[in-house]
């Protein structure tokens, strides 16, 4: 059979309708398109795509089982691997992961994984059919894990289903982490994340809500007091960073999380419906091009804001946001101003965002890696008249559960530093996700909290 | 869930609720509060615990009606419960044996004063409180407060209780006549701010507690921001207490007003709803 080079395009909604709502933006593959994109696939004996994909999935073979129209099988397929298909299908930065690595991919024409995935997963929810789990017999052994976002949530339901008794432990009053406060509606709606983390409920797995680690318990009192025989950290990396200019401290400069937290997990994009108010400026600049910028500025567009302009260091060609969010943004209308970077936020007598002060920058030689650094340009002060800031430079890890852990070893950074098991500097502690590696994806969290269910299951069982 | 155990209408707009929260009522430390949420709808507040009871399981909290959220939790009975209630969250006073301690308290700040004083004069200090209320109704807590104080003065901004007055006033008077090592300012931002300018006149350390705007109150969105000796603190991992001689207090008021176009739909909202 020739090859077929013609991806399949994923249908999405028209730009100028869907900036002004929260409805997803994708609305993924009918039958006979995930049917055409899955006979695509050559189903090759040695598949680069899995050695892309951080939990290995067995690709060529969901993808076959698709084309033979078993959808279910399909499906557990992708559950073997992965806790959250539906969302990873949605969310993973699939051009530098498993698609990046598809052997037709130098072609232009790599299969659409993601796609497929998130066509197997939603088709599997909306029959109602209810997941067949399996769980080992009771061990007596207990597990604290501490944070509910994607590693957590993958650690937890592994040792479920190794048959430990599993507490998680999350701040909020949802689970999910930022898959529910981060990630907006129209690009992850949010009855799908309930409906994926349903499963670890039904395995038993004990939920506490609003526990705030490091405050209302410590890993100490979880081992010493509570009986817990191990504990796994997976707290992400949630404290926002600032960039310490003059007029950061105004009134309409918010953290993206601020932002994206208030519009998403308290649902102000619904007020006065629900309670929680947000403020969006006429002009808004978004500081910043990764994941969380891309957000943060179609959010702002869809909450009525006329300009949102991306306000980034380098060229488009640096841009660190999945690919597909940055021509989403763009379709729908936000401006990018590259090579800027601000130096100052002025605001009038009462406290309220005037403009942004920013210099321009050159791409000069390459460094190390490769990307050339950008340089600024003497001289090209200039500002954008703005009346709203979202400042979407990066997180850090929260140290609010650190600072109370004694003995507890972190980086420079202040990550927890974890080997390749999540195994800590204490012992029967592990850590896993964002609060280990930094700010990074789901599907990379979602790896480190299965594979250290692994390692606190051998841990359990030679103790 | 969590239970409103006992509710005691204070005064006209203030309300207080023993809310049945185990986990917290064990752990929780003078000067530390919590955020709560009424139902699937609502806003996360954080309120402070004005007193907590470890064997029964209850953290005490004080509300003040400012807007609607807090209106709304004032319309709510003994038996109903609230959707969400997280703590302790914040850092825990400084409590030691400071010598003369002076506790300056107004409106609403008299309610999360109370742990502290008694907790100070526990330590082994003397206490000396000065309440100040608008009015002789808008009063709460007196007695309570006279319990765990060596003394203790009112003042009225209308005369009609105790003296005619701000707190500032008598505070003075006793900083003039003695020798006071420490004090605590908790209250409206500006009657902080001012008694931090007279205590500063006179050398004493002084502790306040900012009430910015929350969302998580967990150090994860940044909306509680404030500037401390010029650098940005995040109230409510770093604070809510801080060094009332380096709060950049006009940065903190203005930051108050961020959503008072919003407040007042919401409020709006609550007043055709018919409350
Ligand atoms: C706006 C935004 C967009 C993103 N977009 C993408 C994307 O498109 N694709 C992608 O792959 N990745 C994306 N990411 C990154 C991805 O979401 C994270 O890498 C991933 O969620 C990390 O998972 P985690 O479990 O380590 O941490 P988190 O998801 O951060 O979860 C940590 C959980 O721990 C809780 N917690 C924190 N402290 C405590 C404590 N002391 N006690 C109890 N609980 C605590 C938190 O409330 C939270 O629920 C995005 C991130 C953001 C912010
Ligand atoms: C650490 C801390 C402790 C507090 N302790 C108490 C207390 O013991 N008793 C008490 O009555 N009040 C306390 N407050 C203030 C209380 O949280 C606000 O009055 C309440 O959130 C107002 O909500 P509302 O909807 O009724 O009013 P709104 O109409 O929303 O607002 C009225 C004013 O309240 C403030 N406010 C609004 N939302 C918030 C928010 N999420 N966080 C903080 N302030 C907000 C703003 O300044 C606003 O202008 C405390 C605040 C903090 C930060
Ligand atoms: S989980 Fe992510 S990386 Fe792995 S196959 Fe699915 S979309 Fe690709
Ligand atoms: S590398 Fe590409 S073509 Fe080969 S099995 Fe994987 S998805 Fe199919
Ligand atoms: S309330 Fe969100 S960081 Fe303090």
């Amino acid at each position: 059979m020739a090859l077929n080079l013609n991806r399949v395009d994923m249908p999405n909604r028209d730009p100028d309708a869907r900036n002004k709502d929260f409805i997803e933006v994708a609305e993924g593959y009918n039958v006979d398109m995930a049917a055409e994109e899955a006979s695509r696939c050559l189903n090759c004996k040695k598949p680069l795509c899995r050695s892309g994909c951080p939990v290995n999935i067995d690709i060529p073979r969901f993808i076959n089982q698709v084309t033979k129209k078993d959808y279910d099988a399909a499906y557990y397929t992708l559950k073997e691997f992965s806790l959250l298909p539906a969302v990873c299908g949605r969310v993973c930065p699939q051009e530098h992961q498993c698609e990046g690595a598809c052997i037709l991919n130098p072609k232009g024409a790599a299969i659409g994984i993601g796609r497929l995935e998130r066509y197997v997963a939603d088709k599997f929810r909306e029959s109602g059919k209810e997941e067949v789990l399996q769980k080992a017999p009771d061990t007596g052994k207990k597990v604290a894990v501490l944070g509910g976002g994607p590693a957590g949530l993958a650690c937890a339901y592994d040792l479920a289903k190794l048959g430990h008794s599993v507490t998680i432990y999350e701040a909020l009053h949802t689970l999910g982490g930022v898959l529910m406060y981060g990630i907006p509606e129209f690009r992850l709606p949010k009855n799908i994340v309930n409906k994926e983390i349903e499963n670890i409920e039904k395995l038993g797995v004990k939920i506490e809500l609003n526990s705030v680690a490091g405050r209302v318990n410590t890993v100490e009192k979880l081992m010493k007091e509570d009986g817990f025989d191990a504990v796994f950290i997976g707290t992400g990396a949630g404290l926002p960073y600032f960039l310490n200019i003059p007029g950061e401290n105004l009134n309409e400069v918010y953290s993206a999380n601020e932002f994206l937290t208030r519009v998403n997990l308290m649902k102000a994009y619904k007020f006065p419906e629900y309670d929680t108010p947000v403020f969006v400026g006429e002009k808004v600049a978004v500081v910043g091009a990764g994941n969380v910028a891309m957000d943060a500025a179609r959010t702002a567009k869809r909450l009525g804001a006329k300009d949102v302009y991306i306000v980034y260091r380098r060229s488009k060609d640096e841009v660190p946001a999945r690919l597909e969010e940055l021509e989403h943004a763009e379709e729908e209308g936000v401006k990018l101003q590259l090579l800027t970077s601000p130096i100052e936020v002025i605001g009038d007598e009462n406290g309220h965002v005037t403009a942004l002060r920013c210099v321009s920058y050159e791409l000069g030689e390459p460094d190390e890696g490769g990307r050339r650094k950008p340089v600024e340009i003497p001289n090209s002060e200039f500002d954008m008249p703005m009346d709203m800031v979202v400042m979407a430079i990066g997180q850090g890890p929260n140290p609010l559960l650190l600072e109370t852990t004694k003995g507890l070893e972190l980086n420079k950074r202040g990550n927890i530093v974890a080997d390749d098991d999540g195994k800590t500097s204490i012992e029967g502690v592990f850590a896993g996700g964002d609060i280990v590696t930094g700010a990074a994806t789901v599907i990379l969290a979602m790896g480190a909290g299965k594979k250290t269910a692994q390692s606190i299951h051998d841990y359990l069982n030679n103790k | 869930m969590y239970k409103i155990m006992k509710k005691e209408i204070l005064n006209p707009s203030v309300v207080l609720m023993d809310v049945y929260a185990p986990d917290i009522a064990k752990t929780c430390k003078a000067g530390q509060f919590i955020v709560l949420r009424i139902d699937e709808v609502g806003e996360r507040i954080p309120l402070t615990i004005a007193d907590f009871f470890p064997e029964e399981g209850l953290v005490r909290i004080v509300t003040q009606t400012v807007g609607y959220t807090s209106r709304k939790l004032m319309n709510m009975e003994q038996g109903d419960s609230f959707l969400d209630f997280i703590g302790p969250l914040g850092q825990e006073s400084e409590i030691e044996n400071y010598g003369t301690v002076l506790c300056v308290c107004g409106g609403l700040g008299i309610a999360p004063m109370y742990p502290i004083a008694r907790e100070l004069k526990k330590a082994g200090n003397k206490v000396i409180t000065v309440v100040g209320a608008r009015n002789k109704e808008l009063l709460i807590w007196e007695d309570v407060l006279k319990e765990v104080s060596n003394e203790i003065y009112v003042t009225t901004d209308d005369g009609s209780y105790g003296r005619k007055g701000l707190v500032t006033d008598v505070s003075k008077e006793i900083l003039e006549r003695e020798k006071i090592d420490h004090a605590w300012a908790i209250g409206p931002v500006i009657m902080m701010k001012f008694t931090a300018l007279l205590t500063k006149e006179y050398n004493v350390p002084t502790i306040v507690s900012m009430n910015p705007i929350m969302v998580d109150g967990t150090g994860m969105c940044g909306a509680c921001r404030l500037e401390v000796d010029g650098k940005t603190k995040f109230a409510c991992v770093d604070g809510p207490e801080f060094d009332g001689h380096k709060v950049n207090w006009d940065l903190s008021m203005r930051r108050m007003n961020i959503y008072k176009a919003k407040e007042e739909i919401a409020l709006e909202k609550a007043i055709k709803g018919g409350f």
